[in-house]
């Protein structure tokens, strides 16, 4: 895995480029600290920094094909590589290396911007063309690998993470308002949109084309479902048949996905999907194979019981990391550093303390279970909403609502609830057929922190209402799906590249220099469990029906059985019960709410005194808590202080003094 | 005396819901559901408060809307169950 940078067409003396795509991909060094590499052609520069994983002699960049005619700076996994450039050398292209870069390379020689349709893989490229003078960056299609890039007076500057967009004159950090009214509503912007004013987020499954016609991008793939119309009842012999379909195609996208050179390990939450994964790394891989768990102080969020029981069952040799209160509190700072954006839950945080321990033990990839949810339909607002239109079927049934209490098993307060105050929060104001009707609780739920918006920042929100921008982006059949796929894609689409992928996933591992690898995500998956019959995946109140079946003889029953916990993490109460939370409370003090204007410090008081009066806090009020802390942080981190990035002189100091410990990098250009 | 016990209701509702909205007023008699300043959380601290507050116990078939949902429903729920009257059936 790597970090990408560069140029198109931007102004800069000759003497200033190579310094200034230095300045680019160091700040980058954490994704790709075995080395790094420029190219520059007149006022186009390309930049690179490597975490070599596959041909580690060969694969440095930015690389090019036979002639010099086209370069590639790439950040990624293409991971059907192998059968690519078997079919490419046999129409006669010459490799001069055994890396999956120089595959897309070849590939665009022959296809244009049309080769990512033949990647499978996760990806973000920039490819310049000099024939042609035209750059194209792309990026795979569930949103694994960031891209960013800002355009500026004909000029454009991309970059892994907009940190190193931060180091190109002209591009200053300041906040975007409609971006967070977004993340106060959905937890994340809606793509191309990021926290940073001017500065866009290339969506997933996109390719942009910069040349001199100016700017575009378009979609080259989407998460697309059959028609309601077409669901029927499934006769056993075809359920069987689709179960084994997903059972091997499941098990072809384990095994591409090993291809490296360098150990894997697994990523083992105690829940039904990583299980999968690490299961299945053992149908192909004789090794001993290393995994590795957060466990958490506090029993309400902790699964130890069940990753010990799989690290039992196909006895792995695993590493633990414990994750405390103040673990949480002590990190955010450098997370948010990472995630670029305010997160509105903790839990990336618990990931971070994860990825260092694989660090630690020397391994840079690691297979995960994410993304198996969002396809086989995994989630509680699945079941939720499956529930809540059953019950708005029939509005007089006095039992249809007692299954509302079957929802959330694992929170007690759930299960303290009035039955009729469960119906008033889970009923009747959304519409039926509002086609975001199966979100719109935690939407609403959400957006209450918005009240605590300051009265400057509402002026600058103006009547824009959120909710129905989403509305408005759907895709045109969106309406004609099943809910339960509309729901699907709603996750798929949005939530999943936003931020589970990004602040949970690329940015929390890249930290600390650790791949992600996710099979569920195998583009050839999504689409076969798309096909799938919403009964097959959502069967009753049984989430991801079909994959259990598909792979039940490779784990233990408890296991296979398991109802899903969401992953979760300590909320407000991290930063409230914990010394270390002291230091990082300060930044929701009056002066420093004040200073950075986006929220009302009376009411961030109220919040702060309430949180820490009651021994336990609500889901709104913890989301607001996480929301503003974090909103501040990040406004510390990247917009504050004179030069308009004083957080990040100090992201750079820690930069310079992680490398300064680890001489290894070798700058240079091929 | 319900005068007091409304004071001390809406003390509460102000503090612990109605800052999220950062309003200046909430009506007595304004839905706490319809206005999306109560969620489940908000419902366990609301009855913690009434039992912790005024020596009461509010039983599970009290907690509903028709009891809860407004400063003047509350206020009458507590008066209710305090003079030994019977809270409104459900």
């Amino acid at each position: 895995m790597c970090g990408i940078a560069g140029y198109y067409r931007l102004p800069v003396a000759p003497e200033e480029s190579r310094p200034l795509l230095q300045r680019m991909i160091g700040t980058l060094a954490h994704r790709g600290p075995d080395g790094n590499g420029t190219y520059i052609d007149g006022d186009v520069g390309l930049a690179h920094s490597r975490l070599s994983i596959i041909d580690v002699e060969g694969g440095r960049q930015p690389l090019c094909n036979e002639d010099g005619s086209v370069w590639i700076t790439f950040n990624g996994e293409i991971f059907n590589y192998v059968e690519l450039r078997e079919e490419l050398i046999a129409r006669g292209h010459v490799f001069k290396t055994r890396s999956d870069t120089e595959v897309i390379v070849h590939l665009y020689e022959e296809r244009g911007p049309d080769c990512v349709e033949l990647l499978n893989g996760d990806f973000a490229f920039a490819i310049w063309d000099r024939n042609r003078q035209r750059l194209m960056l792309a990026r795979d299609r569930a949103g694994v690998r960031p891209i960013y890039y800002a355009e500026r007076d004909g000029a454009l500057a991309f970059a892994s993470e907009v940190k190193a967009l931060l180091e190109v004159p002209g591009v200053e950090a300041e906040v975007d308002p409609i971006a967070l009214d977004q993340m106060f509503t959905f937890w994340f912007p809606l793509a191309p949109r990021t926290p940073f004013k001017d500065i866009s987020e290339l969506p997933p499954a996109h390719v942009l084309i910069a040349s001199t016609h100016g700017v575009t991008t378009r979609r080259y793939w989407d998460f697309t479902y059959p028609d309601a119309a077409q669901d029927r009842p499934v006769s056993a012999a075809e359920e069987a048949r689709l179960t084994e379909e997903v059972r091997t195609l499941l098990l072809d996208a384990v095994r591409i996905r090993l291809r490296a050179d360098v150990p894997i390990g697994a990523y083992l939450s105690g829940g039904l999907d990583s299980s999968i994964t690490t299961a299945a790394i053992r149908e192909f891989v004789p090794e001993q194979l290393h995994s590795f768990s957060v466990a958490f102080e506090t029993a309400e969020y902790d699964e130890s019981v069940f990753q010990e029981e799989m690290v039992a069952a196909l006895g792995l040799r695993h590493s633990v990391t414990v994750c405390r209160d103040e673990d949480i509190a002590g990190i955010l700072p450098e997370l948010i550093q990472h995630t670029e954006r305010p997160i509105m839950r903790t839990a990336p945080a618990p990931m971070m303390l994860l990825s260092r321990l694989v660090r630690e033990n020397g391994t840079k990839v690691v297979m995960t279970g994410e993304g198996a949810d969002e396809v086989f339909a995994g989630y509680d607002v699945f079941k939720e909403a499956k529930v809540r239109r059953f019950c708005a079927a029939q509005p007089g049934s006095r039992l249809r609502p007692l299954l509302l209490r079957k929802l959330y098993p694992y929170m007690p307060r759930m299960q303290g609830q009035s039955q009729r105050y469960l119906e008033a929060f889970f009923g009747g104001q959304a519409s039926l057929d509002d086609p975001l009707y199966s979100h719109l609780p935690r939407f609403r739920t959400s957006s209450a922190a918005k009240g605590f918006f300051s009265a400057d920042l509402r002026a600058s929100i103006g009547d824009y209402d959120a909710v129905a921008d989403l509305r408005d982006r759907l895709p045109a059949d969106f309406t004609r799906w099943h809910p339960l796929s509309q729901s699907q894609y709603l996750e798929s689409a949005y939530l999943l590249p936003g931020y589970i992928l990004s602040s949970q996933g690329d940015r929390v591992g890249m930290a600390n220099a650790v791949e992600g690898r996710f099979p569920f995500l195998d583009h050839r998956l999504i689409e076969l469990a798309a096909r799938i019959p919403p009964r097959l995946k959502l069967k009753g109140l049984t989430e991801k029906h079909i994959l259990r079946r598909s792979i039940e003889d490779l784990l233990p029953e408890g296991i296979a059985k398991r109802t899903k916990q969401p992953y979760r993490a300590p909320e407000s109460r991290a930063f409230l019960r914990s010394r270390v939370g002291a230091a990082v409370l300060d930044h929701m003090s009056p002066a420093n709410v004040e200073a950075a204007g986006y929220f009302d410090s009376t009411l961030v008081q109220k919040l702060v005194t309430k949180c820490d009066k009651l021994s336990s806090t609500g889901f709104r009020d913890n989301l607001a808590f996480v929301g503003i802390l974090s909103t501040q942080v990040w406004h510390e981190t990247f917009v504050n202080g004179l030069t308009g990035k004083r957080g990040m002189a100090v992201a750079r100091q820690m930069m310079n003094d992680w490398r300064s410990g680890t001489s290894a990098a070798t700058p240079g250009s091929p | 005396m319900t005068n007091t016990i409304k004071h001390k209701v809406r003390e509460f509702v102000e503090t612990s819901f109605l800052f999220r909205e950062g309003r200046e007023g909430l009506a007595d008699g304004q839905s706490l559901l319809a206005e999306g300043l109560i969620d489940s959380t908000g419902i366990l601290e609301l009855v913690s408060f009434i039992e912790a507050e005024f020596g009461i116990i509010v039983e599970d078939q009290e907690i509903v809307p028709e009891n809860l949902d407004s400063v003047n429903q509350i206020a009458a729920y507590v008066a209710g169950k305090t003079s030994g009257i019977t809270a409104v059936a459900v």
